[in-house]
């Protein structure tokens, strides 16, 4: 048993599990009701519900973030591309039916990802500027979209996707778990895993083996864009609007701290999908933990750069280990 | 008494973890002589350049500068000696200028402040005066060719140094003319009194230039010798000829009459610039073809052109005498082509993945991205391969990390024998690893013609080549100078070839 316990805190999700543990139990004792779970009209209602609910734009939009990290790239513009996506709904549906306004938010996520993998795989040009040009251009595109304004929606169905429940639980979360499940098919019943973390390693060795990375980076690129599109909609049919301006802001650098919490290397390779999953779902408890605390609004953005910092510490093996010498006298072989 | 040795090194060990890099080897450059260092790849060449620029620090032995002894132990420490070194790649900064380049970290300043008028001046100056080369030094470095850039790496390297200048393959992205003019600007250093330290593949350059060489060979010091006095024969048999110390156990070798058997492959005006110049190339199946040849002769070129790595500027390929249109590693794969290179390190393992995902990674390229081969599958395979090889590991799910270099390198031959290939191109696969790992690899070698599989083989031993092959191909500075087999396939033959000048080519038969 000891043995299994042990093995388990080597388990790279062993750390995100533990602080997302560690800040559910610190809720408990802010809000001694916070685990409760009511039941009304065969709807779930509660704290935990709530978060897990909120999590979901941010949990799709960091696995499709896991596997440009996985192959050592970034995509910035998952904000931006979230926006477009969210607007580009909208506008349709003003006009037309909602499920050709789906199809085809979902169609520009995939052309948006597309267009960063052929930026970066084709043009070889670095993630972080090959992104930055969709992150900047993309909320223009959203705002020409909604022609500056904030577009309203009233369609029941559009509606029930962001707010709706199913089976008692809200819907967004069944779309959240269809994501997840889809990758984790990718990774395990596909090869995909295995090229990506063999390209993510060792780009050259890769080649040699008969990978073809131009491929492979196109392909994740362009489902990180289709997260980024799926994401947008959920987020627009919450509040039943497309805001171009902020819909999604910032969420390209949880989405990032999300995919390194949950134990993923920015220098690419291994990928964990599960911890991402832990990771985003850490981040929402956080944030809803700051307000429910009641702390300060001005100094939010501190308090929850300390605990990222401390996670990202714990993470750290070579602060481990230096943190568990702190206090052994040293040792001289002479 | 004025010194005799400029540098002078005695017993130099360097031990990298489960290597030997550097054994029991000494040096010594004199004033105004050009020393030549040979050897082939991990003969030692690099780290003991390493070591005398202080980015090594050496385990053994001592190192003397004009007869005084020195601690090397940082490149700093190396600089302030006197010993300076240029690079194969050129360490410059190309957004730089060029004058900037040339005093980058130790500009002279006036009341605290960088003077820029002395920089340009003195640059000028040195460049002109030293290099006999005049350009304009305010232009940054990347507007000038990778020649000059060389010369200015060479300038600033000139002017730090107190005596000692190493160039560490300065010639291998020059032409000839460029080669030339470096020669003439080594020369006229030399005349200056300086020491310089070269160390090239190229047997004619170090023929023209140097007065001594020395030989180094696994890490082991061969022999000094006056260039002049050293036959190239004997030069190239110092350096890939057998090993007299291991005692190999010399099979009786049994020609095959490949005469019969089929064309498997055939290669017309093969070529790509700056690799190989246009050759052709045929190989029977079941054949065992070997390419000698030494370091950057083209014989890890041409395998890499045949399996599609690099492209080929020109010429065509015939596999099963069918023409093959694009060249690329997949369809090689899909083809039966197999490849294991020479670069265990970078181009062979994928250190995070499990030794089961680096054998069966070759295995699924060829199947493609859907077709994932089940489970079960992968750990049948990677089961046998660690059987058949006699891989050492506790488990499959072990990463490839953790293996030692000869367990490694088995690894990477199995990932390239599930892929059944028709042809295996094997390159080095005994570089780097432990004998007795070596003795089970060229066993496998055998067994694997005997079952039919033709291989493209090469190695810097020629021992091993001889014993391993049923042909050879010469090739010497990316050109085929010849062909040998049957009983006229020995090392001593090959060597001929490869150490014999220009001058003899036409007379050889191709």
């Amino acid at each position: 048993m000891k043995q299994y316990l042990l093995k388990f805190t080597r388990q790279k999700i062993f750390w995100p599990l533990t602080a997302l543990a560690l800040f559910l139990v610190l809720n408990l004792f802010i809000d001694p009701g916070f685990f409760e779970i009511e039941i009304k009209n065969n709807h779930l209602f509660g704290s935990l519900i709530d978060i897990l609910n909120r999590s979901i734009p941010l949990v799709i939009i960091s696995i499709g973030m896991t596997l440009v990290i996985a192959k050592e790239g970034i995509d910035i513009s998952v904000g931006s591309v979230l926006a477009i996506s969210g607007a580009t709904a909208a506008a349709i549906m003003e006009h037309q039916n909602i499920w050709l306004a789906l199809i085809v938010a979902l169609i520009v996520g995939i052309v948006c990802g597309f267009w960063n993998g052929l930026l970066v795989s084709v043009f070889e040009i670095q993630p972080m500027v090959a992104t930055l040009i969709l992150l900047v251009v993309g909320r223009g595109i959203a705002q020409l979209i909604t022609g500056g304004q904030i577009l309203t929606m009233d369609n029941e169905i559009y509606s029930f996707i962001g707010t709706g429940f199913l089976f008692g639980f809200p819907f967004p979360i069944y779309i959240g778990i269809f994501v997840f499940l889809m990758m984790i098919f990718l990774k395990k019943r596909t090869a995909m895993g295995l090229f990506l973390e063999s390209i993510g390693n060792n780009m050259t060795a890769s080649k040699f083996a008969g990978i073809q990375p131009k491929k492979i980076i196109l392909l994740v690129y362009t489902i990180c864009g289709l997260c980024a599109a799926i994401a947008g909609i959920i987020v627009s049919a919450n509040v039943s609007s497309a805001d171009a301006n902020n819909a999604g802001l910032w969420i390209e650098l949880d989405a990032i701290l999300a995919v390194v919490i949950g134990g993923t290397s920015m220098r690419g390779g291994r990928y964990f999908l599960g911890g991402t999953v832990v990771g985003a779902l850490f981040i929402q408890t956080l944030s809803t933990t700051i307000y429910s605390i009641g702390i300060n609004p001005q100094i939010v953005m501190v308090v929850k750069a300390l605990v990222v910092i401390l996670v990202c510490l714990m993470q750290s093996e070579s602060f481990r280990r230096s943190f568990a010498n702190m206090g052994k006298k040293k040792v001289s072989y002479t | 008494m004025v010194s005799e040795y400029l540098l002078r090194s005695e017993g130099i060990s360097k031990f990298f973890p489960g290597v030997k890099a550097l054994s029991n080897v000494s040096f010594t450059l004199k004033q105004g002589e050009i020393h030549s260092i040979m050897g082939e790849n991990g003969a030692g060449k690099s780290t003991l350049i390493k070591v005398f620029t202080g980015v090594h620090k050496m385990d053994e032995g001592s190192i003397f500068f004009k007869e005084e002894q020195i601690d090397l132990d940082s490149p700093q420490s190396a600089q302030n000696k006197g010993i300076s070194a240029v690079f194969q790649e050129v360490n410059l900064c190309e957004n730089l200028s060029v004058a900037e380049n040339i005093f980058i970290g130790r500009e002279p300043k006036k009341n605290g402040r960088i003077n820029w008028k002395e920089i340009k001046k003195r640059a000028e100056q040195l460049l002109l005066t030293r290099l006999n080369i005049k350009i304009d030094v305010s232009k940054v470095l990347s507007s000038y060719s990778t020649a000059i850039q060389q010369m200015i790496a060479i300038a600033r390297a000139v002017d730090m140094s107190s005596g000692v200048l190493i160039l560490d393959e300065p010639t291998s992205s020059l032409d000839k003319n460029e080669v030339k003019q470096l020669f003439k600007v080594m020369k006229s250093l030399k005349e200056e009194g300086m020491g310089i330290i070269f160390v090239s593949h190229f047997l004619e350059q170090v023929y023209e230039i140097s007065d001594r060489i020395t030989v180094l060979r696994n890490g082991q010091y061969i022999g000094d010798y006056v260039t002049n006095q050293l036959p190239r024969k004997d030069l190239v048999s110092n350096m890939i000829g057998r090993e007299w110390d291991e005692n190999s156990n010399h099979k009786e070798k049994q020609f095959k009459n490949l005469k019969s058997s089929e064309l498997l492959l055939s290669g017309t005006n093969l070529a790509r610039k700056g690799s190989i110049n246009p050759l052709n190339i045929e190989m029977r199946k079941g054949e065992v073809l070997g390419l000698a040849g030494l370091l950057g002769s083209g014989r890890t070129e041409l395998a890499k052109v045949i399996f599609g790595i690099d492209k080929p500027d020109q010429g065509v390929l015939y596999l099963n005498n069918e023409k093959i249109g694009s060249l690329n590693p997949k369809s090689s794969i899909e083809r039966g082509v197999s490849f294991c290179p020479e670069d265990r390190k970078v181009e062979g393992i994928i250190n995070d993945l499990t030794i089961r995902e680096n054998i069966i990674l070759g295995l699924q390229t060829k199947k493609g991205l859907l077709k994932y081969i089940p489970m079960k599958e992968q750990e049948r395979i990677a089961n046998k391969y660690i059987k058949l090889l006699r891989i050492k590991t506790p488990s499959i799910e072990q990463s490839i990390d953790n293996l030692s270099g000869g367990n490694q390198q088995k690894v990477i031959l199995a990932r390239w024998l599930a892929t059944n290939p028709t042809l295996l191109i094997l390159d080095e696969p005994t570089r780097g690893i432990d004998v007795g790992s070596k003795q089970e690899i060229r066993q496998l070698i055998f067994d694997l013609a005997k079952e039919g599989i033709t291989i493209l083989f090469i190695s810097a031993e020629l021992e091993e080549t001889v014993a391993c092959c049923d042909r050879v191909i010469v090739l010497r500075d990316r050109q085929k100078i010849g062909e040998l087999q049957g009983e006229d396939m020995t090392e001593s033959k090959i060597m001929d070839m490869i150490a014999k000048g220009d001058e003899i080519d036409e007379t050889i038969p191709s």
